[in-house]
């Protein structure tokens, strides 16, 4: 395959999207990464693996490209005693908080990158402790420190003052710190510490069954357990070289729309109540409520979790039940019609929507804003469009765009989001194929890879895996799992400046990025 | 404008009767604003904090705010400081870069202090258990109460659990 007249020598992976594979030298690495900003691709995701056995093997730096011809996965292995790797920032500037995590995980750092501060490790690890490392996976970690502090970046200047907010936050909401820096109410730079609720996920892959891990990947962002479950099953099932049966396949994306639907509407009512208007919660989170109730009954839980399993999909539904949900999708449409008018007719609220927390269609592109925000700022990308899998070859999707880039913009997005999905979902149910719902999977008795990739509610969500099936090792060497929230927290950074702090909660809501799909 | 009245008066009244503990459901709400009374003296003001979750619980926990659950009628209201509360509602596992966090939310929150461990992460650690960056279960970082399983609990279950908690904060020495 060819980047920008660049020819790579790439693996093709069984995947039902097309993703390539390749190992690079450290010179070709930057060779490739211009290459890839030419022909306009994004980076998606910046990792590293520890592939030493015994004294073989080596670390491994890896990053995935998304181009229009597909998801391009590199590895660059590390050699000496100082393992470093090219630094991506300067082409990519979402690569700056991948290649600190990097840094703490596995302890390799980019060279002379700009910003080398800790991302995800506060200081509270065991000393000394890189979770990826493969000595350090398997000896027990002795006991954790006390938390330090960070050097945040200091605005200096007459009447500038700072405001700390979190990690406790004042609303029902997950942990991180904002600091803000400010004059009177303006906004002149907001700075993230996130990092707070990493849980050591990535490690635990390395400890749980194959076959049971879509759990733990159900469960790095509960809002979105759809789109991980579905993205790590199609990656084991990409490496083990099986398909999965054609309902399956239907009835996953039919989870899969009806998370975008619950989430959407959640968010619809949040945004109307950070703008004071209290009815648009109560509206929307009773037609939220009605929707996850459905799913209860339906699917056996009400977020949906564990429903996608290696194979196929946990459950089938009876001709009746997809009746109920045909029919509940004209009752929601119907109110969300109402609603959208007594949103776009309010003055009030479209006040404090337009023109707040704007990133222009040109920011957004240079900073690699992905998934509904990008969308909201002229960016017409969405997997299910770019790079249909089965079924969304089948279902031609309509994506939706905006180019304000503001809250009123995503506000929109998530509205057309609503009735598009709605409508796939009864295109789903009536067009549900017969047969088989789950096929065994057989795992390899070799080593292998495999990625998946699903357009989720929020954005993309990327999952690598190396499986281990030699000499009965059978375990999952590394699982790296990607969430958009990575690319678009410091977007959100840029969207405040020059916003009155009051409207910080309204653009932040109007992002909804994940903190625990980002800490891990 | 009109839109909005005629949304609102088409819709009607949609609250629902709060867990039956073993009363008839139609007194059940009454009754628990009863002993919030008797037992707190006010309305029950909870503050909840994330020390870790996948962000399910906060969910589920969101929800209790919708019109079925009501849970302000029930005179029970989340506040933004542990300072103004009577109860954490903590959702795990505790990472260890939460630890500090929720610790000092604790020495905060004034008496009677209830804490309410919500989902199965916050009741053993859940399918993330200990390691080098988590804490495990929420009774490891500070004492708990009442400990809610499930993943995640639904909204009925979580309000239960607080209901439970305050009646047991009856015999909780101060």
């Amino acid at each position: 395959m060819q980047i920008a007249g660049f020819r790579l020598d790439l693996e093709r992976l069984p995947a039902p999207l097309p993703i390539w594979r390749a190992t690079v030298r450290a010179d070709t690495w930057l060779v490739v990464a211009r290459a890839v900003v030419d022909a306009g691709g994004r980076l998606v995701s910046l990792w590293g693996s520890d592939r030493t056995r015994g004294a073989a093997g080596c670390l491994v730096a890896s990053a995935a490209y998304a181009l229009n011809e597909g998801l391009v996965w590199l590895d660059v292995e590390l050699s000496g005693r100082v393992a470093t790797y090219p630094d991506l920032a300067p082409l990519f500037p979402c690569a700056t908080r991948m290649q600190r995590a990097l840094a703490d995980l596995l302890g390799v750092t980019a060279e002379a990158a700009s910003d080398q501060r800790p991302w995800l490790d506060h200081g509270a690890w065991p000393a000394h402790y890189r979770p990826l490392r493969r000595e350090d996976t398997r000896r027990t970690p002795s006991a954790g420190r006390a938390v330090v502090d960070y050097p945040f970046v200091r605005v200096e200047g007459d009447g500038v003052h700072e405001i700390p907010v979190g990690p406790v936050h004042a609303g029902i909401i997950e942990p991180g710190h904002f600091r803000f820096s400010v004059v009177g109410e303006k906004v002149l730079r907001l700075e993230q510490r996130l990092g707070y609720k990493h849980k050591g996920i990535e490690q635990r892959f390395t400890e749980v069954p194959a076959l049971q891990a879509h759990r733990l990947a159900g469960r790095i962002s509960g809002d979105s357990t759809v789109a991980y479950a579905w993205s790590y099953c199609m990656a084991l099932e990409s490496l083990a070289g099986r398909e999965i049966p054609e309902r399956a396949c239907w009835l996953r994306a039919l989870l899969l729309e009806r998370e975008r639907v619950a989430n959407h509407l959640g968010d619809l009512g949040a945004l109307g109540n950070d703008a004071a208007f209290v009815f648009g919660l109560a509206q929307f989170s009773r037609l939220r409520e009605n929707w996850l109730r459905l799913s209860n009954e339906v699917f056996g839980h009400r977020l949906t979790m564990d429903c996608i399993v290696p194979g196929g999909v946990a459950g089938d539904i009876s001709p009746a039940m997809a009746a109920r949900l045909i029919g509940q999708c004209a009752e929601i449409e119907s109110d969300v019609r109402i609603l959208r008018q007594i949103y776009d007719e309010h003055s009030g609220l479209q006040d404090r929507f337009m023109t707040t927390g704007r990133v222009s269609p040109e920011l957004a592109t240079r900073l690699g804003l992905t998934g509904l925000a990008a969308r909201a700022s002229g960016q017409t990308a969405d997997l299910r469009r770019d790079q249909p899998w089965p079924p969304y070859d089948r279902l031609q999707v309509n994506i939706a765009t905006q180019c304000n880039g503001d809250v009123a913009a995503r506000v929109a997005v998530r509205f057309d989001e609503v009735f598009e999905s709605l409508r796939l979902i009864r295109e789903i149910l009536s067009r549900l194929p017969s047969g088989e719902i789950r096929h065994q999977i057989h795992l390899p008795g070799k080593s292998a890879f495999g990625a998946g990739r699903i357009e989720g509610w929020r954005g993309e969500i990327f999952v690598a895996l190396e499986w281990d099936g030699e000499n009965g090792a059978n375990s999952i060497r590394r699982c790296h799992c990607h969430d958009p929230s990575w690319q678009n927290w410091p977007v959100l950074e840029h969207a405040v400046i020059g916003n009155i702090v009051p409207d910080f909660p309204l653009i932040n809501k109007s992002f909804n990025l994940s903190y625990a799909g980002h800490d891990l | 404008m009109w839109r909005t009245v005629k949304q609102i008066a088409r819709l009607g009244f949609r609250s629902e009767a709060a867990p039956s503990c073993d009363d008839a459901p139609r007194i059940e709400s009454e009754r628990i604003q009863r002993q919030l009374l008797a037992i707190l003296g006010r309305a029950l003001s909870i503050r909840e904090v994330d020390a870790g979750s996948c962000n399910a619980c906060e969910l589920e926990i969101n929800a209790l705010n919708n019109p079925y659950y009501n849970i302000e009628g029930l005179g029970i209201k989340f506040v933004a400081s542990p300072r103004h509360a009577d109860m954490l509602l903590v959702t795990g596992p505790v990472s260890r870069n939460m630890a500090q966090a929720l610790r000092r939310t604790y020495d905060a929150t004034p008496a009677p202090k209830l804490v309410v461990a919500v989902g199965d992460c916050g009741c053993n650690g859940g399918l993330f258990g200990e390691n080098y960056a988590s804490r495990g279960r929420v009774a490891n970082v500070i004492p708990v109460d009442v400990a809610v399983p499930g993943c995640p609990p639904p909204p009925i279950e979580i309000l239960r659990g607080i209901l439970t908690a305050v009646r047991r904060c009856r015999n909780k020495p101060d």
